[in-house]
């Protein structure tokens, strides 16, 4: 392991991650795991099938109880917010913490506008006094729901999707699912946004104008971004930092170059199959 | 033809009700998946309150009938929401997690609970109420028939009309609206996305009682006679409409309303009044066998 000294992410990070265990029965998914997440960085989270990326995932946001360890997200005021002590609900309505799944999961019969207004409730039921001062037509209500409504369409153009605002979500094509997906996490307004594979099953056009999409993200929107992906090409493309898991162990920590040339990494994932380490070496 | 007008004219009253129980039933099973069995009771209760609040207002002097209305259905849904509220709280919050069986059988004991109380606290004799909305129109005379559509009738009909048509901008309109359907869709994602889910099933009890309370201040105006027993029969017919419209769709829940309370009508007129209720659930097999998701239900799609 090389950690030489204070890297950048550590001098402002937004997730400080501490001696994180999560054990199921017998198993242990991830075994102490610590790392810190920069606050103005893209960080990847890497490692073979089964290493317990998403296991750590589902801790930050509340899926599940770590069994041991911290979690700590710094607040935009300073305020620290404890996530294992938090509900799914209060680690995105109040630490600002928002995820995707592997798989798809929008609204997918309501429409790809709908989509991106539910992700604003928070906003939207402050501003209305809880939906009663709507029915009323509270001009309050009004100004905040054109207000959201405005944030949406501002999102459905940058991901090129303002012509389909009517349409089921359910219907569109995969790839367009995907980016929606981002925006509807960016709906939320959040601090940190969590990506679970987001480039699964693009083609390589599509992956192209996801990583630029996450890179206008980081660099627009004051939003950090940690993302677990398994397209080496994307993950050396864009990352600041790359963090890698290897048996719910950490192996490594660092730039992408640094990682690249790490023989723990290279031993993971010569040990799970040539192709991914061929693509690890392979990566421009 | 004058007769099948009146017969008309009793059976869109009489749906209107069953309508606007439905609803409860309907988006309770939308976003929890569960029957709420005690929603009947729910109505039952409402029309208790409005039946108290009635009396209550008359003995404090309030007899200007339009205030009184007013007052009594403000008092009926906001004492009948807490009721509805309640339960959620009581009885399948704390299941939330557990197998699907479990808040069923809760709902059931609910319900019981209910009727027991009503009946220990308000006594097991019918509640009558002196007719409150009276006269009527004579539409025209076939015969010696008069076709009639009294005040309470139109009053029925015009309150569920306006009240469904409010609900229904409530939840296509309004941040409330959206969450709830987001969270028939996908609850975990609803609550990722800064829904608070718990609060959103909350108010969907809460509404369904405040719907369940306004039918059961119109059924007290229009019968005059309640007793802690209603809320089963009626709300077994409000189920069935429910199921009839597709559960889960609200405008299914209306439709089926209106068409169970027409079946109803119409069998008591045309064939016999005993059988009434065999028919209703027997045009409910029928609909079930040609469209097993109900009349404007979408088919189940299982979540992976």
């Amino acid at each position: 392991m090389s950690e030489t000294g204070a890297k950048p992410w550590d001098h402002a990070p937004i997730l400080l991650v501490e001696h994180l265990t999560m054990r199921f029965g017998g198993l242990t998914a991830v075994d102490d795991a610590s790392f810190s997440v920069g606050g103005n960085d893209i960080t990847a989270l890497i490692g073979p099938n089964g290493a317990g990326k998403t296991t750590v995932f589902n801790c930050i946001t509340g899926f599940y109880k770590p069994t041991e360890g911290m979690l700590t997200l710094n607040g935009s005021d300073g305020t620290p917010f404890y996530l294992e002590r938090l509900t799914d609900h209060e680690i995105n309505a109040h630490a600002r913490v928002a995820r995707t799944f592997q798989n798809i999961r929008l609204f997918p019969g309501m429409t790809v506008l709908e989509n991106l207004m539910v992700a604003q409730h928070n906003v939207l039921s402050r501003a209305s006094g809880f939906s009663f001062g709507a029915i009323l037509g509270l001009g309050q209500f009004a100004r905040a729901e054109h207000d959201a409504l405005d944030f949406a369409k501002s999102w459905l153009d940058r991901i090129g999707l303002l012509s389909r605002a009517d349409d089921a979500a359910g219907g569109l094509p995969y790839g367009d699912q995907r980016r929606l997906e981002i925006a509807r996490a960016m709906c939320t307004r959040p601090r940190l946004l969590c990506l679970d594979e987001p480039a699964a099953g693009l083609n390589a056009r599509e992956s192209e104008a996801l990583s630029a999409l996450l890179k206008s993200i980081r660099d627009e929107d004051d939003t950090a971004i940690f993302l677990i992906e398994h397209d080496m090409g994307v993950v050396m493309r864009i990352s600041d930092h790359v963090i890698v898991l290897d048996y719910g162990k950490k192996i490594a920590d660092g730039t992408p170059d640094e990682v690249r040339s790490d023989p723990h990494v290279i031993a993971a994932y010569l040990g799970v199959s040539d192709e991914d380490a061929a693509a690890l070496e392979g990566g421009p | 033809m004058a007769y099948f007008l009146q017969q008309l004219i009793n059976g869109v009253t009489l749906g209107s009700i069953y309508g606007l129980i439905a609803i409860g039933y309907t988006m309770v099973y939308g976003i929890i998946g569960m029957i709420n069995f005690a929603h009947g009771d729910i109505f039952m209760v409402g029309a208790f309150i409005a039946l108290i609040a009635f009396l209550a207002l008359t003995a404090i002097g309030v007899t200007a009938i339009p205030l009184a209305l007013l007052l009594v259905l403000i008092i009926a849904i906001g004492l009948t929401a807490v009721w509805g509220w309640t339960v959620e709280r009581v009885a399948y919050r704390p299941l939330r997690e557990s197998f699907r069986l479990a808040p069923l059988i809760t709902a059931i004991g609910m319900s019981i609970v209910l009727q027991n109380f009503i009946q220990i606290a308000q006594g097991a004799r019918v509640k009558p109420l002196q007719p409150v909305v009276t006269g009527g129109y004579e539409l025209f005379q076939q015969g010696s028939f008069t076709v009639i559509v009294s005040n309470i009738q139109i009053l029925i009909v015009v309150t569920t009309v306006l009240v469904m048509t409010g609900f229904w901008l409530l939840i296509s309109r309004t941040a409330l609206g959206r969450s709830q359907r987001a969270c028939e869709q996908d609850r975990l994602m609803a609550a990722l996305s800064g829904v608070d889910v718990d609060r959103t099933i909350s108010l969907t009890f809460v509404l369904g009682a405040g719907l369940a309370a306004v039918a059961g201040l119109l059924y007290l105006l229009y019968y005059g006679v309640i007793d802690f027993f209603i809320g089963f029969v009626v709300g077994i017919k409000a189920f069935t409409a429910a199921v009839f419209g597709g559960i889960g769709s609200i405008p299914g829940a209306m439709l089926g309303g209106l068409i169970i309370g027409l079946i109803e009508t119409f069998w008591s007129a045309y064939f016999s009044i005993e059988y009434k209720d065999v028919a209703a659930f027997s045009m409910l097999a029928i609909v079930l066998i040609f469209f097993p998701t109900g009349l404007l239900g979408r088919p189940e799609v299982e979540k992976v």
